[in-house]
């Protein structure tokens, strides 16, 4: 009897570890629902080249990039402002691949990122960076502001007024 | 008269806004001369490039302590330094950063880094900023390879030191080691300008 009581209750001690570790699964999946989308040149290729009658603004960022990461919420102001005007803001975060678990996504989060993040992985930044933009040094940040009409590349920090500016620069030609 | 002072204004103009243009956005080019200098060291020495009267060039790096692209090159700038000290282009590494602005970044930290990693090349910072802009460095890290020839410094290579920053085993290109390569072989390097995505120099 005593023994069977024993039984009893290492087995209620396991059912139990067993439910909290459910529960702890249960709450990490729920933290990692946000998933980043990985392209390479050919990507990035296509989302600095649509036809559609929209305008894009594409910042090339990542989270250890101090001066990029200052400049994240005029992007963010630019895309609340410009939500259903025909705009999109796309962040294009050049963070290492193994890093994205550890620090992209809880970086997304923690700013509560609301424009589309994707991740470049394409290693051969000597044949890609030239095809973004001849002039680009490769440094970051830098910003690509382009519809079908007309298109411009900046290797410069922005404010909001002054990314706001270029902005309607490039829309005034439509 | 009008005329003439107009136009006089107007030359004044040209010559000036063409200085000012040249000073701050050009840097060298393949086949450049580039300057020496005199930097403050991790030892506390100050070290010049006229000082290593017996080598045949350098490899020149602009990098730092805190950008993660110059700590994922850190083993390969040491392997590159032992590499090619012996065969006569030693690594001179200069950080650029301002350290008001780039935490992490100054003398101290810099002094610490080369000790914890045993960096067996020159640590030099960039006290004030006055070197990196006549390169015309925009990122870390950033090579310049630089040849002797007839005593002065050429501009032989520029850019990146391979082609994969994030993972070694996967790189393909060691472009810096090909440019030496070629240098020591007498031949100029087939490939002489690369780009890399880097952390933009603090100002």
């Amino acid at each position: 009897m005593k023994q069977l009581l024993l039984f009893a209750f290492i087995f209620v001690l396991f059912s139990c570890k067993e439910v909290t570790k459910t529960e702890k699964t249960a709450t990490i999946e729920n933290a990692t629902e946000i998933t980043i989308e990985e392209i390479n040149y050919n990507g990035l290729e296509l989302l600095l080249n649509k036809q559609d009658d929209k305008t894009y603004v594409i910042n090339f960022w990542a989270t250890w990039c101090k001066p990029c990461v200052e400049e994240l919420p005029s992007f963010q102001q630019l895309y609340e402002n410009y939500k259903g005007k025909n705009v999109e803001v796309i962040l294009v975060s050049l963070d290492f691949k193994n890093q994205v678990e550890t620090r992209l996504i809880p970086f997304i989060k923690e700013h509560n990122l609301k424009p589309t993040v994707v991740l470049m992985v394409d290693p051969d930044q000597n044949t890609w960076i030239p095809k973004v933009d001849t002039e680009w040094s490769g440094a970051v940040p830098a910003t690509m502001i382009y519809n079908k009409n007309k298109r411009a590349f900046f290797e410069q920090s922005f404010t909001y007024e002054k990314l706001e500016t270029e902005l309607n620069n490039i829309l005034k030609t439509n | 008269m009008k005329i003439l002072k107009v136009s006089f204004v107007l030359i004044v103009f040209i010559l000036v806004s063409a200085f000012t243009i040249k000073n701050t956005l050009d840097g060298y080019k393949i086949g450049d001369i580039a300057t020496d200098f005199k930097l403050k060291n991790v030892d506390n020495k100050m070290v010049s490039l006229s000082d290593y009267k017996s080598a045949k060039g350098f490899i020149v790096i602009f990098t730092c302590n805190h950008c993660p692209f110059s700590i994922a090159y850190q083993d390969r700038i040491i392997a590159l330094d032992k590499k090619y000290k012996a065969k006569g282009y030693p690594v001179i590494a200069i950080n650029p950063n301002n350290p008001a602005i780039s935490k992490g970044d100054d003398f101290e930290a810099m002094q610490q880094r080369a000790k914890e990693k045993g960096f067996t090349f020159p640590y030099l910072f960039d006290e004030g900023q006055q070197i990196y802009p006549q390169y015309g460095a925009t990122r870390t890290p950033e090579v310049y390879l630089l040849n002797k020839e007839n005593g002065k410094l050429i501009v032989a290579y520029m850019g990146a030191i391979d082609n994969n920053s994030q993972d070694e085993a996967a790189v393909t290109e060691k472009y810096v080691e090909n440019a030496v390569d070629a240098l020591l072989a007498g031949k100029k390097p087939t490939i002489n300008t690369t780009k890399a995505i880097g952390c933009s120099i603090k100002k």
